[in-house]
């Protein structure tokens, strides 16, 4: 028996809807865990990477923490895989572009109504945002991109099973989606 | 001031006339389009409101926001930089106390950069509500600065400011062309169309505007399609670097109005227009003269020179900032009233083209070639140029060289004589034929300028040694990002894409990442764009990156490096936090 291939997945300023339509593969995820070991994932609850074959990101970058975490998939994916629209542009993530992040922040935290504490959270164990939510490829290389907000679970199944088969991997016509 | 109605019916209220409609409309209501006037215009021309504001969203100068009473728009063509726009930009951002973009709060002006006018040889240019400005810095610009204070409207203001030199350094047979009018149009009228078709096939004339193709076969084939034909002159002069046109009708309007006339003696055609593109606004007084004086001399109009039945007159469109329109269909949309996205081809422009009807476009210069060639006779046009390329060319020759301008050549002449008779000094690179041509190295300066080398539609840009090549390479990229007409994704993305690879490489943040995406886009957009914009929109960078591999090498990082300071990103939220950053 060949040793299984380790695959992690995380999600940085996404909604996790992409990993819920990963998991739409249903019952099909049976076979691909005979040749698959779940690395670092939500589904795992492991905290770190560890030298993976394949890193599905879903999500943009919006904060430092988003930052820390794609460089460690970086650093230990061979293959490392940009998921869904917010990993490729941001998503709706990005809506807050249009505005100066230090207003958003003062405007939010210090002028709506009904606020009791008003001071922008300093706590240092809180990410500090980014100016504007980015794309993967902006800060790391990114190998493959999977459009769709989310991907369908056909996309991700495609996907996984041409690179475990060793091909380069195509999306068939109707996986490639991008609403 | 004129009203709506009052512009409209001096349009005849005709929806074709609708790109004139806007731009009229525009100058009554102190430069820009309120929607109001556009409910007007929407409502009187009988069109969806949606299909009004569609065309005039689509135009660089029609403007949907209010922008200044003076709108001062700075060249941005790259040789156009490289002669101090930047400069003049700025200067004249801090004299006037606005910012680049806005408006002042008084409304008096906005300033803001527009792609290349068409003043290369005598920049840094601009153009003040559509009136171009050569050579802006110095004493001049003070002047223009006056002016703006003083409120001084632009028609008004002094003739030497406004003053275009039309540039020609060497003439041939078509600049220094002695016809009298009329000359060459009584050649062709008691020819059969069988003479002027083989005259036309023995001068192996081709289009002059870029493409080449053979005019015999394009008029033989307008004039055997059924329906009353066109004929147009393409005056939409847009690929950067390139003004010989301006030339051209600055000086000899007269030869190509009788161009025109033969090709429509010869196709049949009643109608003409001349597709004037909007930065060369200042020409349109001086070629209303023309067609005056052509259709008093009764070379214009009905019964042309005393042949009943012989009918045609000419009409001029005035463009307003579209790069695209240059396409021939895009024009004839524009032409149409409608929005410049290029049509589906084919069926050509000869047999389905303005209105459906067989049209002929061509070239400014393609119609003076032709008139030269009935004018002069076949023999002197044969003597010049080569196998496949005959006759002369008009370059536009600007950048690093002592004597920028027009220069007429036999076809043939390689590219070291042109740069020997435009005094050029050290060459880092030359770029052959505008942005969508050719950029080569000095290694290959012994290269015919003809159909069979080195194709050229008039444009010749010099760098010196001192010359970022990539700056060159990022300014034509963000030019066709800006140019791009948005139909079709391929071009409307991919020409963005490359920018954000190109300005990273630029800042020094590229690594084989940047190339390997360039490389990718090169194919997509070459393979899969509507129309040549977005096919020769990668030439640019592909021959950049083929052909000055050193000049590469020492931006490149060994490993991928984020596109923008991270750090300095973080900035913003720590001020928030109260933190110092």
């Amino acid at each position: 028996m060949t040793a299984k291939v380790r695959v992690a997945t995380t999600s940085l300023a996404g909604c996790f809807g992409c990993h819920m339509s990963f998991l739409d593969i249903d019952e099909r995820i049976l076979p691909l865990l005979e040749r698959v070991t779940l690395d670092r994932s939500p589904l795992t609850d492991q905290k770190h990477a560890g030298p993976c074959a394949v890193g599905l990101v879903e999500g943009g970058v919006c904060n430092e923490d988003n930052l820390h975490v794609l460089r460690e998939f970086r650093a230990q994916c061979q293959v490392l895989v940009a998921v869904g629209a917010c990993a490729i542009n941001g998503g709706l993530p990005a809506q807050r572009n249009h505005f100066e992040v230090g207003d958003l922040l003062r405007r939010v935290y210090t002028e709506e109504p009904g606020l009791t504490r008003r001071v922008v959270p300093d706590d240092p164990e809180l990410p500090l945002l980014f100016d504007k939510v980015r794309p993967l490829h902006e800060l790391v290389k990114v190998d493959y991109f999977i459009p769709g907000c989310p991907p369908p679970a056909e996309a991700f199944w495609a996907f996984l099973s041409d690179l475990l088969d060793g091909k380069e991997p195509r999306l068939p016509k109707g996986a490639i989606r991008y609403d | 001031m004129r009203s709506a109605s009052d512009i409209l019916n001096a349009h005849r209220g005709d929806p074709t006339r609708l790109v004139q409609i806007l731009r009229d409309a525009q100058h009554a209501c102190g430069n820009w389009l309120p929607a109001r006037v556009l409910s007007e215009i929407a409502r009187g021309l009988g069109l969806p409101r949606a299909r009004v504001e569609g065309v005039a969203g689509f135009y660089a100068f029609l403007n949907l926001k209010p922008v200044g009473r003076f709108r001062v728009l700075v060249s941005d063509n790259v040789t156009d930089r490289f002669a101090g726009s930047a400069e003049t930009c700025g200067a004249l951002c801090q004299r006037l106390g606005v910012k680049r973009g806005h408006v002042r709060s008084d409304g008096r002006v906005s300033v803001d950069f527009t792609s290349c006018t068409g003043l290369c040889d005598q920049g840094p240019a601009l153009l003040v509500n559509g009136l171009a400005i050569p050579q802006v810095t110095g004493e001049r610009l003070d002047q223009v600065v006056r002016l703006i204070e003083a409120d001084t409207p632009v028609d008004e203001w002094p003739a030497d400011l406004r003053r275009v030199q039309d540039g020609v350094r060497l003439q041939g047979p078509v600049l220094g062309a002695t016809l009298e009018p009329g000359a060459a149009l009584h050649r062709v009228l008691h020819a059969s169309p069988d003479d002027v078709l083989a005259t036309l096939k023995d001068s192996k004339l081709r289009g002059r505007g870029g493409a080449g193709f053979p005019v015999a076969t394009k008029w033989e084939t307008c004039r055997t399609a059924p329906g009353d034909s066109v004929v147009v002159c393409n005056a939409d002069e847009g690929e950067p670097g390139t003004f010989k046109d301006r030339a051209l009708l600055m000086r000899r309007a007269d030869l190509v109005v009788e161009g025109m006339t033969i090709a429509a003696r010869f196709t049949g055609a009643t109608q003409g227009f001349i597709y004037l593109r909007g930065e060369y606004e200042f020409l349109l007084p001086h070629l209303n003269e023309v067609l005056s004086k052509r259709r008093a001399a009764k070379l214009l109009g009905t019964g042309i020179c005393g042949d009943r039945g012989f009918d045609f007159d000419v009409d001029v469109h005035l463009g307003a900032g579209a790069y695209v329109c240059g396409e021939e269909t895009a024009l004839l949309e524009s032409l149409e009233g409608k929005r410049g996205v290029p049509r589906h081809r084919p069926p050509f422009p000869v047999t389905h083209g303005y209105l459906g009807r067989p049209t002929t476009v061509n070239n400014v210069e393609t119609y003076a070639d032709a008139a030269v060639i009935f004018g002069l006779g076949l023999e002197a046009w044969k003597a010049l140029g080569t196998e496949q390329s005959s006759g002369s060319k008009l370059l536009s020759i600007a950048g690093d060289v002592e004597r920028p301008g027009i220069f007429e050549v036999p076809w043939g002449t390689t590219v070291r004589e042109v740069l020997k008779l435009a005094g050029a000094g050290s060459v880092k690179a030359v770029q052959v034929g505008g942005p969508s041509g050719e950029l080569i190295s000095p290694k290959e300066l012994d290269r015919r300028i003809a159909f069979e080398d080195l194709p050229c539609a008039g444009a010749i840009a010099v760098f010196n040694e001192s010359r970022d090549l990539l700056e060159v390479v990022v300014n034509y990229a963000h030019f066709f990002a800006h140019e791009s007409c948005g139909f079709c994704t391929p071009c409307r993305v991919g020409t963005h894409v490359a920018t954000r690879s190109l300005d990273k490489l630029r800042q020094g943040r590229g690594s084989s990442a940047e190339l390997a995406e360039l490389g990718t886009l090169t194919r997509l957009l070459r393979d899969t764009s509507h129309c040549g914009l977005g096919n020769t929109a990668p030439n640019a960078w592909r021959h950049y990156l083929d052909k000055f591999p050193d000049d590469l090498a020492r931006r490149l990082q060994a490993g991928f490096v984020p596109a923008f300071d991270v750090d300095a990103a973080l900035v913003a939220a720590r001020t928030a936090r109260g933190e110092t950053p």
